[in-house]
């Protein structure tokens, strides 16, 4: 085994230093009746490497990665322009093999690198601050609430129907055992209206552009918190943030969303990367790490360290603001890097193809049958209605290659002829003409035949 | 090391910030063009932003500024990183070629299931080889973090006593003086109170005071085993057993796996569930502190309240992603856990199989002890028993008669060339260092690494200051971290903002 | 040695109370903020708030521990340091002077277990 480099001459002379006689020795404050013997486990045989790359090769090959088919998937994980100078630099082993930087003097590089993550988020969100990530958009976004029930004393939160469903569902899994309440507000016409039903609760949790694609009314988020002395919580898109008025220039209190477009594979969901901006004096509250700016004890150098620690869970323990140990630096690294290199211009660019692209598609869509569901503005991502079984068509289009987008029937009851369409600025016009074309042939073979798979 | 001194080296230019190297008009990527019709923008999504200052710089500017601070970065490749409690052993390069297979990495979390069969199977297979190494019932690999998986385990604790009538009387969680953090950070987010539970001077659980803490409102007690004091808790059956006749459960905290790994199981001690570290028992890389990947290990009183989606087999043999689950706490996060760090962790235990696995428990084992044998005279153990896959010593003799505490130590190792072992934790210990050398470091790095602590333990008498004022050979010394609380700056301003007041 | 001025009374918990009619001071002793170091924070109630003995009423950070403050005695807040705010450090360079936490309009008898002078030194020893 390469990764243990014992030699026999090694273990002996460790032994007589040691003072043991043998390696079980080492064990033997274990009871005996809880032992297993080496090699008694019943495992599979370990795989030398280039038969472990096989079988390896082999699982990965029974997927469908998206690089076969043409992608209009989308749901808060997009299939978007990854350039190669990320993957150049998380692969570093400098990074990549780092732990979170305890020690300061030896982590400079990391800790900078998670400083100009916090300010370019900070900036894209409009908020003051953020922190050093979370795990993921979702769990982001149920600290968030946490935060809030905290802060304003209020047992409640109060979320928007248009959020993404499994966001709604880690905040429901989080909330029960706190035992706070998630009161769910309904949407017309794809955004979400009466939120005077949030009434007493910490918080108004809205997604803009939401689940839908929809653009939300963030004045009426902002006026409606003021109104009853709520938190203004607002899910992100950060390509949506590089082009429009961004929530924090709305007053919201707190911002969160996935970062997972902005340079990171998507990789089945996991790993990803939470963002997390807020208003600077809600800065001794948020979970997270934070990394500041500072200078040497006795010398004029600035450096960088994690700072504000005292919130954090191995000093405050039970009264920490969260149980958030790490936070998700690779990925936050990730995103760093692609922040940099696309910069302001590759941000604005990705955000407005991917605008006029959706345009386009939803215009052809039309064209081949489909029916936009919503009026309203749009970001990149919209609701198309079928005249038949959206799962019956997404999957005949997948036999044709394309990866049409995600049914609405498994998450909202009463819309199985709904299907949710994301186009990313990595699509082009050809794709488009080509998803078009096909959905129009699916749908003329499904409507002339009467059995179509339901 | 003959390159050191006790005056400050000649360091390299400071970093700079990406910002300001940034200039109008410059990019670093070859960005995707667009061949759909232009649009209005205002008319298409509102009002628009006025200004987004991101960096503007070329992509080899881009290149180089994160390559340099990589070099101002330690890692595991760069050298030898004894954090004790972190586990920080080789991640072999293989897990990083597979976890970067299209087939892995290109798939989207909502693409139709049918679609996934692969990386289902090696979610199971995972699953399945976890399951036989901590002896458990069975095994989610849903929680994206360690602390995200003792959260879990509490969640499937608290849903348990529910289920019985007793979610509203149990509310109470034990903790020993010596746990992680994350243990009652965790309970408290699950709504329980907590208890500590002092340690006693062996170092083992106070069996009486967990007798007394025993009652019906207690939901669990948490136990890390082997604790943090880098001992195997020999009573651990009895723990259980007592903590089971007052109608509690019991959570294995498996930051310590490592010292287990094919040598003994969890799951026979009598825990009822227990979270892994799959970044570090497993050797899915720490990334400079996340991603993490939890998974947790359970017995079949728990499996009703599995998060979803759990996978398992299905009636035909077929694998399949379960979300018909009407007694689950739900989801805990969006998608299918941390599943590139799962293709990592699974390349790992097939490369160890069967045959091999037992290797992690016994050389780092080994390897821990070696350690403690050869600085015993300088920095005595905690305890006076063999230890697991850590040792814990004391600095304390030095902080009393030379005024050099357990940090500065640290400091003179980073030096010397090293990452120093974890300081202060656990807090029972005083001037303490927690020093994980893992199985994948040869006895000449052993050796290397002794001999430091050895010579830096000699400085501590005769050289006092040459600690005092370590690390004299990094890019920065000590840095003021009340500064940094008192005068907050946790991002880098614009100057077109700083001038508006912002 | 550290200053423990001999006309206050002191908690186990390291504060110190003066008294002053039916309004008492309250603050951390000096031998607590060199324990804790740099004062960087200190958390206090809003005036009006009531407090019973032992209650925590805030909390006190430095860059590496924070500690909870324990009401000395009952009765409601009627006054909270706001210099504190920004400069923490008062703790530090005047613990007994600008750099106290709250004034408490006493309700009832001050509890009989307060220390005095000696009682405190012998404590810290």
């Amino acid at each position: 085994m390469p990764y243990v480099p014992h030699t026999p001459e090694d273990v002996e002379a460790m032994l007589a230093t040691i003072g043991a006689s043998s390696i079980d020795e080492l064990f033997r404050e274990i009871p005996e009746n809880l032992r297993v013997a080496p090699g008694a486990l019943n495992l599979p045989s370990a795989l030398d490497e280039h038969k472990l790359f096989g079988e390896l090769k082999r699982l990965a090959a029974k997927n469908t990665a998206l690089d076969e088919v043409t992608c209009f998937l989308g749901a808060g994980i997009y299939d978007r322009f990854i350039p190669a100078s990320v993957s150049a630099i998380i692969s570093r082993g400098e990074f990549l093999t780092s732990y979170t930087p305890y020690q300061p003097e030896a982590s400079q590089g990391y800790l900078q690198t998670i400083y100009e993550f916090q300010s370019m988020i900070a900036e894209i969100f409009g908020t003051d601050i953020a922190n050093a990530s979370m795990y993921d958009g979702s769990t982001s976004m149920a600290e968030a609430a946490i935060m809030s029930t905290g802060l304003k004393n209020r047992d409640k939160v109060a979320v928007s129907e248009a959020v993404h469903p499994h966001y709604r569902q880690v905040l429901d899994t989080y909330c029960w055992s706190m035992g706070i309440e998630v009161v769910v507000l309904k949407t017309e016409d794809g955004v979400t209206k009466n939120l005077s039903a949030a009434e007493g609760c910490a918080s108004i949790i809205l997604q803009s552009p939401n689940f839908f694609g929809q653009i939300e009314d963030l004045s009426a988020h902002r006026a409606a918190c003021d109104t009853d002395g709520s938190m203004m919580i607002v899910v992100a898109d950060p390509f949506a943030c590089a082009l429009m008025k961004a929530p924090g220039a709305y007053g919201a209190d707190i911002v969160v969303g996935e970062g997972q477009p902005m340079g990171v594979a998507m990789g089945l969901g996991g790993p990803m990367v939470g963002l997390f901006g807020c208003k600077k004096e809600l800065v001794r509250h948020i979970p997270g790490r934070i990394v500041g700016r500072t200078k040497e004890m006795d010398g004029g150098r600035e450096g960088f360290v994690m700072t504000l620690r005292t919130r954090e869970q191995d000093i405050r323990r039970e009264k920490a603001t969260s149980n958030i140990c790490t936070n998700e630096a690779l990925m936050a690294l990730a995103n760093t890097v692609y922040m940099t290199a696309m910069g302001k211009n590759g941000l604005q660019s990705v955000a407005e193809s991917s605008i006029r692209n959706a345009r386009y598609a939803l215009s052809k869509l039309e064209e081949a049958g489909a029916k936009r569901v919503y009026g309203g503005k749009f970001f990149a991502e919209f609701v198309i209605e079928l005249p038949v079984s959206a799962k019956a068509v997404r999957d005949a289009l997948l036999e044709r290659g394309i990866l049409a987008g995600l049914p609405l029937g498994d998450y909202y009851g009463g819309r199985e002829n709904q299907l949710l369409v994301a186009v990313t600025e990595i699509r082009t016009k050809d794709e488009i003409d080509r998803f078009a074309s096909e959905l129009a042939s699916v749908l003329s073979s499904a409507t002339s035949q009467v059995e179509v798979k339901a | 090391m003959n390159h050191l001194s006790n005056g400050r080296m000649k360091r390299v230019p400071e970093p700079e910030l990406i910002f300001t190297k940034s200039k109008k008009g410059r990019v670093g990527a070859n960005i995707p063009t667009c061949s759909t019709p232009a649009v209005d923008l205002s008319e298409a999504i509102g009002d628009l932003r006025e200004d987004l200052h991101l960096p503007e710089v070329s992509e080899l500017d881009t290149i180089r500024h994160f390559t340099n601070l990589s070099q101002i970065n330690y890692g595991i490749e760069t050298g030898f990183y004894p954090l004790g409690s972190c586990t920080m052993k080789y991640n072999p390069k293989i897990n990083e070629a597979t976890a970067r297979l299209a087939g892995f990495a290109n798939l989207h979390p909502m693409q139709p299931v049918e679609t996934i069969p692969g990386a289902l199977e090696l979610l199971l297979g995972v699953q399945e080889m976890l399951q036989e190494i901590t002896g458990f019932d069975n095994i989610t690999l849903q929680p994206l973090a360690g602390a995200h998986g003792e959260m879990t385990c509490l969640m499937l604790i608290k849903a348990y006593h529910e289920s019985r009538g007793e979610g509203e009387t149990r509310k109470v969680v034990l903790v020993p003086d010596s746990a992680h953090g994350t243990n009652p950070a965790s309970a408290a987010r699950c709504g329980y109170s907590v208890k500590s539970i002092p340690t006693d001077a062996n170092g083992n659980t106070d069996l009486e005071a967990l007798e007394k803490a025993l009652d019906s409102n207690v939901a669990a007690l948490m136990l890390t085993n082997p604790s943090t004091l880098g001992l195997f808790e020999p009573n651990i059956e009895k723990i259980c057993r007592m903590v089971h006749e007052a109608g509690g459960q019991v959570f294995c905290d498996g930051a310590n796996m490592n010292a287990m790994v094919g040598t003994t199981r969890p799951g026979d001690h009598g825990f009822d569930c227990m979270h892994l570290n799959l970044h570090k028992t497993f050797s899915t890389p720490h990334g400079g502190g996340g991603p993490g990947c939890g998974a947790i290990g359970l017995q079949a009183h728990l499996e009703p309240f599995l998060p979803v989606p759990v996978i398992r087999r299905g009636s035909e043999g077929e694998v399949m992603a379960d979300y018909s689950r009407h007694h689950s706490i739900g989801r805990v996060s969006a998608f299918y856990g941390q599943f590139l760090m799962e293709v990592r962790a699974f390349t790992y235990l097939r490369a160890y199989g069967k045959e091999k696995m037992a290797d992690i428990s016994r050389y780092s084992v080994l390897n821990a002890n070696y350690v403690r044998a050869r600085l015993k005279d300088v920095l005595p153990p905690a305890h006076d028993r063999p230890c697991m896959h850590e040792c814990i010593l004391t600095a304390e003799k030095y902080k009393k008669e030379h005024g050099i505490r357990a940090l500065d130590i640290s400091k003179r190792l980073i030096d010397y060339g090293f990452h120093p072992p974890t300081n202060y934790f656990p807090l029972i210990v005083p001037e303490c260092l927690m020093i994980e050398p893992t199985e994948t470091e040869t006895k000449e790095t052993l050796d290397m690494f002794c001999d430091a602590m050895i010579a830096i333990c000699h400085e501590a008498i005769e050289n006092p200051d040459a600690l005092h004022h370590a690390p004299s050979t990094a890019m920065v010394g000590r840095l003021d971290e009340t500064l940094a609380v008192k005068q907050l700056d946790v991002r880098w301003i614009p100057a077109a903002k700083e001038t508006a007041g912002v | 040695m550290a200053n423990v001025p001999a006309e206050l009374k002191y908690t186990k918990s390291h504060e110190w109370v003066r008294v002053e009619g039916d309004t008492v001071t309250i603050g951390i002793t000096e031998f607590a903020q060199s324990e804790l170091g740099d004062v960087v924070y200190v958390d206090l109630p809003a005036v009006g708030r009531t407090l019973a003995v032992e209650e925590v009423f805030g909390s006190v950070e430095s860059v590496k521990t924070v500690s909870d403050l324990y009401a000395p005695v009952a009765g409601e807040v009627v006054e909270a340091n706001t210099l504190l705010t920004s400069q923490s450090e008062l703790v530090n360079s005047d613990p007994y002077g600008q750099g106290f936490m709250i004034k408490v309009k006493v309700s009832g008898e001050l509890p009989s277990d307060l220390l005095d002078a000696s009682g405190y030194e012998a404590l810290i020893g």
